[in-house]
C-alpha cells in the first residue's frame, strides 16, 4: 500500500516544521523527566537509605505500569484543562514511579557490610548515603531514569491530543499533514525514541564502575539474575521495572 | 483512510440529561449506568480481546525464541536486540508506521501489541531457562539425564515464575498501550476516551479510562494467582 515515499520529501520539505516540533516535544519531555526525577530521586534515596518501605517503592512502578497515558491524560483534561501543563502533570505521573523504584532498589541494595564499615570509619549517615550508597547505586538509578525518559519521549507523543504541541501535533493532523506528513513525524519520534534510549544507555556504562562493567558484560542476555541476586547492576530496563520479573 | 476519529456528539440528549450531564461534571454515575450497555461493556470487551490476543500470540512467539536462544546462545543478543528496538518505539507511532502496510484494521492494532510484549516475555524466559543453579544442572545430568529431559523437567518447571512475571508485566502493559490502538481502529476503551475528548465530556473518558486501569489490575492479580497455582513454592521465598 505504500504507493510512494513520500514521507522523504515530506521530511526535506517540511525540516524546519518537523525541527520546531521535535525542540517542542524535547521541551515537554525534560520538563517532565527534570521533576520526575525531583520528585522520585530524593523518595527513593531516603527509603533506600533506610531500608524502609519497600513495597511501596517497588508497587508504585508496578501501580504506574498500569495508568494508560491516553487515560491519564483525558482524565487530566476534565480536571488541570488542554494545554502544556496538563501534559507534564501526566508524563511526571508516568515517569516519576520508575525513578523512584530503581533508585530505591539501588541504594536499598547496596553491601550492608559497606555501609557499615561506611559507619565505622565515622561517616554520617548523609554522607555514607553520598559517598557510598548513591555512587553503588548509580547503575540502578540510570536504568530508571532511561526506563522514564524513553517513557516520557513516547507518551509525549499523545500530548497533541491535550493541545501539548511536540511532533504528536504532526502525526495525529493527517487532514493538515496528509499521510506522508504523518508516516514522516512518526519516523521522527521513533527515531527520537531510539536515540533517547541509545543517550541512557551510554549515561549508564559511563556511570558503572569498571568493576560491575566487567561482571555484567558476561551475559547480556540473563540480566535478571543479577537484579534478583544482586540487586540490579544490569543495564536492562524490563528486568528493574518494579523489580517484578524476577520476583515470582 | 482518515487516522483522526470523527468527533461524534456524545453528550446524548440535553433535553433529558440529569443535572450532572448537563454541567458536565467529574463523572456522572446515573450517566455511566445507563451507557453502560451500549458504550461500556462492548468496549471493555473488545479491549479484553485485543489484549488476549496479542499476549497468546506474544507469548508463543517469545517463548519459542526463548527456547531457541537457550539452546543456542549466539542468538540471545541479537534477539535481546530487536525486541528492545521494538519495544522502545512509541506505540503511537508503531501503530501509524504500520498503516501504510495493513491498513486501518485490527491485524495493525494486533501487530504492534504483539511487538510491545516480546521483550519482556522473551527475556523473561530466557532469564528463567539460565537462571538454574549449576549444580542442579550438573545433578540432572550425573543423573542420566537428556538435555530435552533437563528442559522438561527442571528448566521449564523451575522457570514458571519468571514466566509467570513477564506476563504479568506484558499484559499491563498490552491493557494500557491497547488504549492508544482506538487511534486507528475503533475498539477498545480507548475508543470512547478518543470520542469524548474532542467534545470534551468528562463522564466518557473518565469512566473508560477508570475501566482500563481496573482492567491491567484484574489481570495482574489473576496472573498472580495462576503463578501461585503453577509454582506454589515460588511465593515462599520472596526475591528482590
Amino acid at each position: 500500500m505504500i504507493d510512494d515515499f513520500g514521507f522523504i520529501g515530506f521530511s526535506i520539505n517540511n525540516f524546519g516544521l518537523l525541527l520546531d516540533k521535535t525542540m517542542e516535544h524535547l521541551a515537554i519531555s525534560s520538563t517532565a523527566l527534570l521533576i520526575a526525577i525531583l520528585i522520585g530521586m530524593p523518595i527513593g534515596l531516603w527509603l533506600g537509605h533506610i531500608h524502609k518501605g519497600e513495597f511501596i517503592a517497588v508497587s508504585v512502578s508496578n501501580l504506574g505500569r498500569a495508568l494508560p497515558s491516553l487515560a491519564l491524560i483525558a482524565i487530566l483534561i476534565g480536571v488541570v484543562g488542554i494545554g502544556f501543563t496538563n501534559v507534564v502533570i501526566a508524563l511526571i505521573v508516568l515517569a516519576a514511579p520508575p525513578i523512584l523504584t530503581t533508585t530505591f532498589l539501588g541504594v536499598n541494595g547496596v553491601d550492608r557490610s559497606l555501609t557499615q564499615a561506611a559507619r565505622g570509619m565515622g561517616l554520617r549517615g548523609w554522607q555514607t548515603l553520598l559517598r557510598v550508597e548513591i555512587p553503588l547505586a548509580l547503575p540502578s538509578i540510570f536504568t530508571g531514569l532511561r526506563t522514564s525518559a524513553v517513557l516520557v519521549v513516547s507518551s509525549a507523543t499523545l500530548a497533541a491530543i491535550a493541545g501539548g504541541g511536540g511532533l504528536g501535533d504532526i502525526i495525529l493532523n493527517q487532514v493538515a499533514y496528509g499521510m506522508s506528513g504523518v508516516i514522516a513525524g512518526a519516523l521522527w519520534v521513533a527515531i527520537l525514541a531510539l536515540a533517547t534510549d541509545g543517550l541512557f544507555i551510554l549515561l549508564h556504562r559511563l556511570v558503572t564502575p569498571a568493576s560491575i562493567r566487567s561482571r555484567t558484560k558476561r551475559d547480556p542476555a540473563a540480566p535478571a539474575r543479577d537484579v534478583a541476586g544482586a540487586k540490579d547492576v544490569s543495564g536492562e530496563r524490563v528486568t528493574t521495572v518494579g523489580g517484578a520479573p524476577a520476583a515470582k | 483512510m482518515n487516522i483522526i476519529i470523527q468527533a461524534e456528539p456524545v453528550i446524548p440528549d440535553y433535553g433529558q440529561a440529569g443535572e450532572c450531564v448537563v454541567n458536565n461534571g467529574a463523572f456522572c454515575a446515573d450517566w455511566f449506568v445507563q451507557q453502560w450497555p451500549t458504550i461500556f461493556w462492548p468496549a471493555l470487551l473488545e479491549h479484553i480481546g485485543l489484549t488476549l490476543i496479542a499476549i497468546v500470540i506474544g507469548f508463543i512467539l517469545a517463548f519459542s525464541a526463548a527456547l531457541v536462544a537457550h539452546r543456542y546462545s549466539v542468538v540471545a543478543a541479537p534477539l535481546n536486540g530487536l525486541t528492545t528496538v521494538l519495544y522502545t518505539i512509541p506505540p503511537l507511532a508503531l501503530f501509524l508506521l504500520l498503516v501504510p502496510f495493513t491498513g486501518l484494521t485490527v491485524l495493525t492494532a494486533e501487530i504492534a501489541l504483539v511487538a510491545y510484549t516480546l521483550l519482556i516475555l522473551f527475556s523473561n524466559t530466557l532469564t528463567g531457562l539460565n537462571g538454574i543453579p549449576a549444580d542442579v544442572r550438573r545433578a540432572a545430568v550425573g543423573m542420566g539425564l537428556t538435555r530435552y529431559q533437563i528442559l522438561k523437567r527442571i528448566e521449564l518447571p523451575m522457570a514458571v515464575p519468571a514466566i509467570i512475571g513477564g506476563l504479568r508485566i506484558a499484559s499491563v502493559l498490552t491493557v494500557s498501550t491497547a488504549t492508544i490502538a482506538a487511534f486507528i481502529v475503533d475498539a477498545g476503551l480507548g475508543s470512547p476516551i478518543l470520542k469524548a475528548i474532542q467534545s470534551p465530556f468528562n463522564t466518557q473518558f473518565v469512566a473508560a479510562g477508570a475501566l482500563a486501569v481496573l482492567l491491567a489490575f484484574a489481570v495482574d492479580g489473576l496472573l498472580v494467582l495462576l503463578g501461585k497455582g503453577l509454582a506454589p513454592w515460588a511465593s515462599r521465598r520472596r526475591i528482590a
